[in-house]
């Protein structure tokens, strides 16, 4: 139901760009408002969001770590599983980002029969995930060809890789076709487990869709439904450098830039912002020194304090009276 | 209440903005962000092999089907279906004929788009340029 949902939600959005495409006066909203209103949702968005996080107080190291912690000098300690140095806490978190560490550790468990319970390795959701992650930034950096002029060497340089076999005229690039067929799998493990199903979202669906839908749209424009892409590159610039033309570009344009746009406007008020909070996770993003350094809530009150031996001094001669043994004579 | 990592957020999030916004800034210090390219068309000829609008958007497309249907049908007239003139299906001896000088045309608009074509590893180019 909630992928139903999500799904008519899509086509909604399609069918607004499609038809919206057709009528000369709604080219202004198409292609300039929603874009300017997209980049503000994301940048503003994204900005308070991170802002709001980092005033949230965080008192406490959170060391849930997969590894031995720093100890005597002769046991060896897992640096990069419980890191107890900076530069341990930033190799942490780069195995996190670029290889998704924690998602690797994944298992199953099944009930064999006869009761026993055994867990089992899952790779597939971290190797679709790595796929789909790696795929999409290497469109996003090669669609910077239709955002900057003169096209920077470095985005020539990963077009030749991504399109090695040149297969084709336009030759096609690998990461469109694997960005579909990872996305595709994530749909499907959703879908096809009684248990995700159970536990998926409307917000879990509609990323999915609204990513399959971008990537097939542009799939369609560079082999099967040609869109006149000098056209689209001039309004492309416009919109970044504040003087934006209308110029239109056809239908599966239109679809395409204004789920892109639909995709940013949403991004900061979605679950994609783990982008920016897995930089933020505090299981993650601190070192475990809490045996090594005494950390002290920032918060705590002031408290007056009263030892031991101040207590005796004020009393002894009334604890010696009473016979109760004091430390000073 | 600021906690003791909102510096180091806030230089994360400089770092972020600086390269989201890439585009925009690199642009504008190449000082080409209102370029378009500028074609040199060939002399004395109206007319393309289909409607301007169509080779804009199809030509690779065109050269394509032209290319399969010498190299693997033998077939080498082509019929334009927007002026009905025939044409002999060659990238060397149609299209460069016309637009003889390659680097004023197919290149600019290529290098605006970031495409290069490695059809003239084996193709020759026309001299028109020099
Ligand atoms: C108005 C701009 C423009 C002009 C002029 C132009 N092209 Fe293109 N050409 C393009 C664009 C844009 C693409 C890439 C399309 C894509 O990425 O889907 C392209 C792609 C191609 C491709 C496919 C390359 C590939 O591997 O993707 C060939 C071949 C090609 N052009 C040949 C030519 C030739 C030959 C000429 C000159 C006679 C020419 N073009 C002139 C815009 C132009
Ligand atoms: C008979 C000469 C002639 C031949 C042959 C010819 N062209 Fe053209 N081409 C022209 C002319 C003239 C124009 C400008 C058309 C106009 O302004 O309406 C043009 C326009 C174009 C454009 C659009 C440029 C723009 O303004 O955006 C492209 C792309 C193009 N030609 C590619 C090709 C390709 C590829 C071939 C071979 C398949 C080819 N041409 C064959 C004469 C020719
Ligand atoms: C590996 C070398 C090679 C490359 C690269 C190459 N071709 Fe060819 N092409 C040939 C050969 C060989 C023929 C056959 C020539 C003949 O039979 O007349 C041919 C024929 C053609 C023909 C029909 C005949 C003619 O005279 O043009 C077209 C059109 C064509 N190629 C287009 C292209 C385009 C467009 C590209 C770039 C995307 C390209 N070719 C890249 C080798 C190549
Ligand atoms: C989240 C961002 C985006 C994603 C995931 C995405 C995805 C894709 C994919 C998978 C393709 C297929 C071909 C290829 O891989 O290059 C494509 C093509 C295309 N996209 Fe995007 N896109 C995005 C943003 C944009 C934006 C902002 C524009 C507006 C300029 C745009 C314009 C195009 C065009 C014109 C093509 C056809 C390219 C060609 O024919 O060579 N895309 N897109």
């Amino acid at each position: 139901m909630t992928a139903i949902l999500a799904l008519g939600a899509i086509l909604i959005l399609i069918l607004l760009a499609g038809f919206g495409s057709q009528v000369a006066g709604l080219q202004v909203v198409f292609g300039v408002a929603v874009p300017y209103a997209a980049i503000a949702l994301f940048l503003g968005g994204l900005v308070f969001k991170v802002m709001s996080w980092a005033r949230t107080p965080v008192p406490f190291r959170i060391p849930t770590t997969c590894g031995q912690q720093k100890t005597l000098d002769w046991i060896p300690s897992a640096r990069f599983d419980n890191p107890h140095t900076t530069l341990g806490v930033i190799g942490r978190m780069a195995l996190e980002v670029l290889f998704f560490r924690s998602l690797f550790r994944n298992t199953k468990v099944d009930i064999r029969p006869g009761g026993r319970i055994i867990h089992t390795p899952a790779k597939w959701l971290w190797a679709a995930a790595l796929a789909f992650h790696y795929s999409f930034l290497v469109i996003f950096i090669r669609h910077l060809r239709f955002f900057t002029e003169p096209v920077p060497g470095f985005v020539k340089a990963i077009q030749s890789v991504d399109s090695f076999f040149e297969i084709g005229v336009p030759s096609i690039f690998l990461t469109s076709f694997l960005l579909l067929g990872a996305l595709g799998f994530l749909l499907l493990r959703r879908l096809v487990s009684p248990q995700l199903r159970y536990i998926s979202l409307a917000n879990d669906y509609f990323p999915l869709f609204l990513l399959i839908a971008i990537g097939t749209t542009g799939v369609l424009m560079r082999h099967f439904q040609k869109t006149d892409i000098e056209t689209i590159k001039a309004v492309a610039m416009g919109i970044l450098s504040f003087s934006p033309v209308t110029a239109g570009g056809g239908a599966l344009f239109t679809i395409h830039f204004f789920l892109v746009c639909v995709l940013f406007a949403v991004f900061p008020y979605s679950k994609l912002m783990h982008m920016a909070g897995v930089f933020m996770s505090p299981t993650r993003n601190m070192a475990n020194t809490n045996r090594a350094k005494r950390h002290i809530n920032p918060w705590n009150h002031p408290v007056a304090f009263r030892t031991y031996e101040e207590y005796e001094d004020d009393f002894r001669d009334k604890m010696k009276a009473a016979g109760i043994p004091v430390e000073k004579e | 209440m600021a906690s003791r990592d909102t510096g180091r957020i806030v230089v994360g999030l400089v770092i972020f903005l600086v390269l989201a916004s890439f585009p925009v800034w690199f642009s504008a210090t190449q000082g080409r962000s209102d370029y378009r390219p500028e074609l040199e068309y060939p002399a004395g000829e109206t007319k393309c092999v289909e409607s301007k609008e169509y080779m804009r958007t199809w030509h690779m497309d065109l050269l394509n089907q032209w290319r399969d249907s010498v190299v693997r049908k033998g077939v080498r007239t082509y019929t334009s279906d927007a002026h009905h003139t025939d044409y002999d299906m060659s990238l060397q001896n149609t299209c460069m004929k016309c637009h003889t000088n390659k680097a004023n045309f197919c290149d600019r608009c290529h290098d605006y788009v970031g495409v290069s074509p490695k059809c003239w590893e084996c193709h020759v180019e026309p001299r028109g340029a020099e």
